[in-house]
């Protein structure tokens, strides 16, 4: 038996696997073609960044969506709580005077905290994934609203570096965004608890049936979701350099789409970080590309539910001739 | 004769290559000779052969689900090409799954005229629906309210619905993969009966299974399929032993080819286990170089008592002890802990995940200790898949195939090999051998062996009365959640065993 053809395979054929996963990198390439012969104001320096900064938020909620969705869940309450931890923290420093960096972690634990409470309601509360975080998408929102009274909440000048621009040319959302990036990729593929995700998302049965605690390993995946949407929080309120109750207000649904777009399955088991970055990155350069074409921003949610509906459409369609 | 004539064209689909379909299913390099045509005047025919030998391929063409590569599928006389589904049903050809095709949250009525109820502007006529249906049902002998939803049907029913769907659309045809491997004795028998009834009204039937004793009791003749190719057609009365040196294309010295050895200290004890409505009071050890069976009529608790003595599931009392270690709560990772493995009388629900890869799939078990401070040596987990896949003969294209793409045998031995890794002090097995072929089969006894010699135990409940008498050496009788009775290998006959079985029922209803 040939065992041994696939593990040798050479870079050419891992780059076409990687760019065979599914449409999104096709999609993705033809987007950047076509908006380049159309505006030339596209393929600037300065524009790809914007695009990068512009995708970076989406990116961070989807890569913690990414490990719910692998493991066959589903996080409502990433843009919430996005939000509530940047309250948390500009709250934290200006209203109660912490230290910047305390206020920072604060709201990161917040988001971290918020997860837990998810996962426990999804684990011992025997919840639906969908519920629960519904329901924690409505009670952050809230806490949100309440916390800054529903005005914008100032922040420490330190969270000002999360949205700012190294050397004149890297803006640090897209820096957050790759080294997450990795570290989601790293998360999935190489930790046990990534593995679990795909093994309690392909099977949940089997995998407590090989000594998998899936109890616990979803607390877990549900935190690290929400750990996500707090640094994306933070991320969001370094380039608006205040703390809005109503920010990210949405996004949970561009998160999902960025994920699945990337070539994950809602069913569980499958869904990769990369995909999850490309399918941040579409949506970006089609928001992008839509608004250097003058486009008005009604016609371009019609075009992104159609890039959606196409992605995965494609996705079907190859897998079902392969 | 015109369904004669039908079935005879239909079985010269037997000449078809299926080498793309069975490359699809992981056997590439075996799949690719050419049957010979096969006739038969008789109207109950036969599929035999090992699980990937290509049967369901076969099946599959006929029903219009592939297409076959080469070859012709006459139908009356007149070869015909079956693009979908529906080209196979206009023809009058219907197929049961072993799978079956019904809406459980809808009533037995509308799953047997699904599509095609009666209606007035859209609005679906019920009275008439209903009545339509029952008169189908009773046909199978099914007489209740149609109005019942099937989520409410055991398997048995449920599969006497597929068929009366099958029987309202006209089929004429009628192929069924596999019918009997989830029922039970009772119903099997009620199953051939009506097969026979079908039969005698000139339905023509096609007919897979791996129970050697029911294709004498209904068959006409026998195809064998082996690695792709029929090797030959044969009556059903054929020998049991020359049958299945036929499907392996070797003989099988025995069947159960148990090696006994001495037996040493106990490894398992079990005292008091017991939880309400499932089983109550179970006692008995399980010792180094044994296999003890669970043995019992379906829903005697044999299953129950598997997950709890594993962990899977709680108990009210009762402590599990193994190798000194004792316990009194559920909790999968105690299991493990004291040295147990289980493997779940469902692969597929509860064995495998079966879109993830063979190595994943065997690394499952291991996937804890292959990890240091949560990163996981993909090395190490790489290497000890290899190696199952190597010393359980696992017949996979790759590591990294798809489970799902595997013959029922092969992610059987996949199973087993994720526990094998882990080197269990007992393995619990439940229905080891359920829907595996008969050359597995023979390797999965020969790694129990492999394991009772190594001084562990083994303990295994099966509802296949003659695996439990051949590979066991002492058998533990459940009936209604309680040990009824204890066998040694030698003591066991199929009707020692039944009598215990059966006895306490009579004796409780009694009461």
């Amino acid at each position: 038996m040939p065992t041994e053809a696939t593990q040798s395979a050479p870079w050419s054929a891992r780059a076409k696997e990687l760019a065979g996963q599914n449409g999104a990198l096709g999609a993705l390439l033809i987007l950047a073609i076509a908006m380049a012969i159309l505006s030339p104001v596209f393929l600037t320096t300065q524009n790809l960044m914007n695009v990068g900064t512009q995708a970076a938020v989406v990116a961070i909620l989807a890569f913690g969506q990414t490990f719910v969705i692998v493991s066959a869940g589903i996080d409502l309450s990433v843009g919430s709580l996005a939000a509530l931890s940047a309250i948390v923290t500009g709250y934290s420093a200006t209203n109660l005077g912490l230290p910047a960096w305390v206020a920072i972690l604060l709201g990161i634990a917040t988001g971290c905290a918020a997860g837990l409470v998810s996962g426990i309601l999804i684990s011992y509360g025997r919840l639906p994934a969908f519920i629960a975080t519904m329901a924690m998408l409505s009670v952050g929102r809230g806490l949100a609203l309440v916390l800054s009274n529903g005005i914008p909440v100032r922040q420490p000048s330190q969270v000002a570096f999360f949205g700012s621009t190294l050397g004149g040319w890297l803006p640090v959302p897209l820096l957050i965004m790759v080294i997450l990036g990795v570290l989601a990729a790293f998360i999935l593929n190489r930790t046990y608890l990534g593995r679990c995700m795909y093994a309690i998302g392909g099977n949940e049965d089997a995998a407590r049936l090989s000594g998998i605690n899936v109890a616990r390993q979803k607390l877990i995946i549900y935190a690290l979701s929400g750990t996500f949407s707090a640094i994306a929080g933070l991320v969001l309120a370094g380039r608006l350099v205040s703390g809005q109750p109503q920010a990210a207000s949405g996004y949970e649904l561009d998160a999902i789409a960025a994920v699945v777009i990337g070539g994950a399955s809602l069913a569980g088991g499958k869904g990769r970080a990369f995909g999850t970055l490309i399918g941040a990155l579409v949506l970006a350069v089609i928001r992008n590309g839509l608004n250097l074409l003058n486009v008005s921003s009604f016609w371009q949610q019609v075009v992104i539910g159609i890039v959606i509906a196409l992605a995965v459409l494609t996705d079907t369609l190859r897998r079902k001739s392969a | 004769m015109e369904t004669l004539q039908a079935f005879r064209g239909l079985l010269q689909a037997l000449s078809k290559r299926c080498r793309s379909f069975a490359n699809a299913a992981g056997v590439s390099s075996l799949a690719t000779k050419r049957p010979g045509p096969t006739r038969t005047s008789r109207a109950l025919h036969v599929l035999l052969g090992e699980n990937g030998a290509g049967k369901s391929t076969l099946i599959k063409c006929l029903a219009g689900v592939h297409q076959p590569d080469e070859g012709v599928i006459t139908v009356d006389g007149d070869p015909v090409v079956l693009h979908t589904t529906a080209d196979a049903e206009k023809l009058g050809i219907a197929t049961i799954h072993q799978e079956f095709n019904l809406v459980t949250e809808l009533s037995v009525a509308e799953n047997v005229m699904l599509g095609r109820q009666p209606r007035v502007a859209g609005i679906i006529k019920k009275a008439e629906m209903n009545k339509t249906a029952s008169a189908t049902l009773a046909k199978v002998g099914l007489h209740l309210d149609p109005r019942t939803p099937v989520s409410s049907l055991g398997v048995a029913r449920q599969q006497l619905v597929e068929i009366a769907k099958a029987l309202s659309l006209d089929a004429r045809i009628l192929i069924m993969d596999e019918p009997t491997a989830a029922l039970t004795d009772d119903e099997v028998d009620r199953l051939l009966s009506l097969m026979d009834e079908l039969r005698a009204q000139g339905v023509a039937l096609i007919f897979i299974s791996h129970h050697l004793d029911e294709i004498r009791r209904i068959g006409d003749r026998v195809t064998i399929l082996r690695d792709g190719e029929s090797v030959t057609t044969v009556p059903a009365s054929t020998e049991t032993d020359e049958l299945v040196r036929l499907m392996v294309g070797r003989s099988i010295d025995a069947q159960y080819p148990r090696v006994r050895g001495e037996v040493g200290e106990t490894l398992l004890k079990v005292e008091g286990l017991s939880r309400k409505g499932s089983f109550d009071d179970i006692s008995f050890e399980v010792r180094a170089g044994e296999v003890v069976g669970l043995a019992g009529l379906v829903g005697a608790g044999r299953t129950e008592v598997l997950r709890a003595v594993f962990g899977a599931d709680r108990f009210d009392r009762g402590t599990i002890t193994v190798g000194g270690r004792s316990r009194s709560h559920s909790g999968v990772e105690r299991g493990i802990a004291q040295g147990l493995g289980l493997v779940p009388e469902d692969r597929k629900q509860q064995g495998l995940v079966l879109g993830a890869s063979v190595a994943d799939n065997l690394g499952l078990v291991k996937l804890k200790d292959a990890s240091k401070g949560g990163i996981v040596n993909r090395g190490k987990l790489a290497d000890l898949a290899r190696r199952a896949i190597d010393s359980l003969r696992i017949r996979t294209p790759s590591a990294k195939a798809t489970v799902r793409n595997l013959s029922g045998g092969n992610q059987q031995k996949v199973v087993m090999g994720k526990w094998l890794l882990a080197d269990p002090t007992v393995l619990l097995l439940d229905e080891p051998t359920r829907g595996v072929d008969v050359g597995a089969k023979v390797e999965i006894y020969n790694l129990i062996n492999d394991m009772t010699q190594s001084g562990r135990g083994v303990l295994m409940a099966s509802s296949d009365l003659p695996e439990v008498i051949g590979i066991c050496d002492r058998i533990l009788v459940m009936a209604q959640g309680r040990i009824v009775g204890e066998l040694t290998h030698e003591q066991a006959t199929q009707d020692a065993v039944m009598a215990l079985a059966v006895q306490e029922r009579e004796s409780t209803r009694a009461h």
